[in-house]
């Protein structure tokens, strides 16, 4: 008995807390079928922003802009800090220590610091080339420096896993070194190479503060539009617009977690 | 004989040399990155922070910003609203990974999964919901109507920016408490139980300890970002309360002085390293933790 209303308060507890982290969301949904353009105010059922957001190009511009930044950020930031990664790896205790505290300054420092600075930096730049201009480039070079560490530390405990001697009998076996990598590390390592670039996808996307002080004024990304936008009133579109992401997401997610525990019951058996 | 062991030595060195090598090719496009990215930005905020705006020559004057009476009743303000969001967060936090590990879920990602899903709604858009939820004639205050109860005016106040430091900062306190409070040994647990401590006294003689890396990269993950947040205070602030993140923004956005932006910064920075390192004393594996 004492039990049983134990487990209750637990799940009561872990069901308010996710109503809590879900509410707003919940409303965005909620506001992106709204007819009235006012957000405190319920005028109907409609699809008109869905329709809407469709024809609207700036929109779709900020979404581009951001899907693409996000994108080569991550891949950028998962070649750099997986080679770093490895590097790091094999290196002496003291030298090791050394790159990894540099390599956590991003992420323990303020975000709004790392931003600064960055901004502070291509300024400087501009005035040696005068061509140069606060942008694309400076956005997404900004994404991938701050993404990095999310990489390397979704890899490292992977390498440390990883058992040498494999990777020297695959050599002694006559494969070169590069080959040894691509067929007995590189497998080893993929699943944590996988969730360092997701990982880094989503800090791109739902970042502000960096793309804020970095970006120029010709650019814009979602993040950037909506909060210029926070004073005079949100596009009913933008609602709509992140309903079908956050949903895509959502189904994509769940998809690869059923694919996972369909594969896990499937091999079970042949063991 | 000896001149065997002479080649054999040689080869090895060779070995050797072409292993670091290799490990410098490795290592080089990041290490350049970095320093260019990292290392030098950040002496551009020296730079910056100590030089006068017109001459350029060096000055302590953007630092000494910061004992102006506006500026550092913001610093104090945001040390104090981080403190308590912190030590909300780690209330609320705690008891959900103790729960999450007590369901035995067999893969910890789909936890992972729910805590990270929200982030993929647009930070900005979910801290612009709560400005529905908290309005005078909002979501909650119409709940508390219709059930008769007296109406909350948290808007625009500290109180609100709370509840935003809270609501976006609490995922980097579960995960990373949940991901040490897996890795106890259930035998431990069972062990102290054994030897006639209660419920209590197990939690406080050995899951607390155990789990204090997990609690101490928590602390750091939510109390840097509401330390340094000027959006949070923006949307839901309306203006009203003044962070010092606001302050600095404000400095490079609106006033356009980057020198006294720069100095701010610094200031702000040494505040961050400073916390950093004094929980570094409590954290024994500073190498390597992984958050996620």
């Amino acid at each position: 008995m004492v039990n049983a209303i134990k487990k209750f308060i637990q799940k009561f507890y872990l069901g308010i807390m996710l109503l809590f982290l879900y509410a707003p969301i919940l409303i965005l949904i909620v506001l992106s079928f709204n007819k009235s353009k006012s957000r405190s105010k319920w005028g109907g059922f409609t699809l008109d922003w869905y329709r809407s957001l469709f024809e609207s190009s700036d929109l779709l511009t900020a979404l581009y802009n951001t899907l693409l930044i996000a994108l080569l950020s991550a891949l950028g930031a998962t070649l750099l800090g997986t080679m770093g990664a490895i590097a790091i790896n094999r290196m002496r205790k003291s030298t090791r220590t050394i790159m990894m505290s540099i390599t956590n300054i991003p992420m323990l420092n303020a975000e709004i610091v790392t931003a600064i600075s960055l901004m502070l930096l291509f300024i400087a730049v501009r005035e040696f080339i005068p061509n140069f201009q606060l942008g694309f480039l400076s956005v997404l070079v900004s994404h991938i420096t701050f993404n990095i560490p999310y990489v390397i530390l979704s890899v490292s405990p992977k390498l440390k896993q990883t058992d040498r001697s494999t990777y020297e009998a695959a050599m002694d076996l006559g494969a070169s070194p590069i080959m040894a990598f691509f067929k007995v590390v590189l497998p080893d390592i993929m699943p944590g190479i996988l969730s360092g670039f997701l990982l880094a996808f989503t800090m791109s996307l739902d970042d502000f503060v960096i793309t804020h002080f970095t970006k120029g004024p010709g650019l814009d990304t979602l993040s950037t539009k909506i909060y210029a936008e926070t004073r005079k009133g949100i596009q009913p579109e933008i609602y709509a617009l992140s309903t079908i992401l956050f949903g895509a997401v959502f189904l994509l997610l769940v998809l690869v977690n059923l694919r996972k525990d369909k594969n896990q019951a499937d091999a079970k058996p042949r063991r | 004989m000896s001149r065997d062991k002479k080649v054999e030595k040689k080869l090895k060195e060779e070995l050797q040399g072409k292993k670091k090598r290799n490990n410098a090719l490795l290592a080089s496009p990041y290490i350049i990155w970095m320093a260019i990215f990292i290392i030098v930005p950040l002496f551009m905020i020296a730079y910056y922070g100590l030089t006068d705006k017109e001459n350029g020559s060096f000055t302590l004057a953007n630092i000494k910003l910061i004992l102006d009476p506006v500026n550092l009743k913001a610093l104090w303000l945001s040390i104090r609203l981080s403190v308590i969001s912190t030590l909300i967060c780690l209330l609320l936090a705690y008891p959900i990974a103790m729960i999450l590990r007590s369901l035995n879920m067999k893969r910890s990602s789909f936890i992972v999964f729910i805590f990270i899903l929200p982030m993929w709604m647009n930070f900005l858009l979910r801290t612009i919901a709560w400005q529905n939820i908290l309005e005078r004639n909002g979501i909650l205050n119409t709940i508390l109507s219709f059930l008769h109860l007296p109406t909350l005016n948290i808007i625009n106040t500290s109180a609100a920016i709370i509840l935003g430091m809270v609501y976006n900062y609490l995922p980097f306190m579960i995960l990373p408490i949940y991901n040490v409070l897996i890795k106890i040994d259930n035998n431990v647990i069972n062990a102290a139980r054994d030897l006639g401590a209660n419920g209590l006294q197990t939690l406080l003689k050995i899951t607390l300890p155990l789990s204090l890396p997990g609690v101490i990269s928590g602390i750091t993950m939510v109390f840097v970002p509401s330390l340094t947040t000027f959006v949070i205070s923006n949307i839901l602030g309306g203006n009203k309360v003044v962070l010092i993140g606001n302050v600095i923004e404000q400095q490079f956005k609106v006033v356009n002085n980057r020198n006294a932006g720069a100095g701010l910064s610094l200031v702000l920075m040494v505040f961050v390293l400073a916390s950093m390192a004094l929980l570094s004393k409590y954290d024994k594996e500073a190498e390597g933790k992984s958050i996620w």
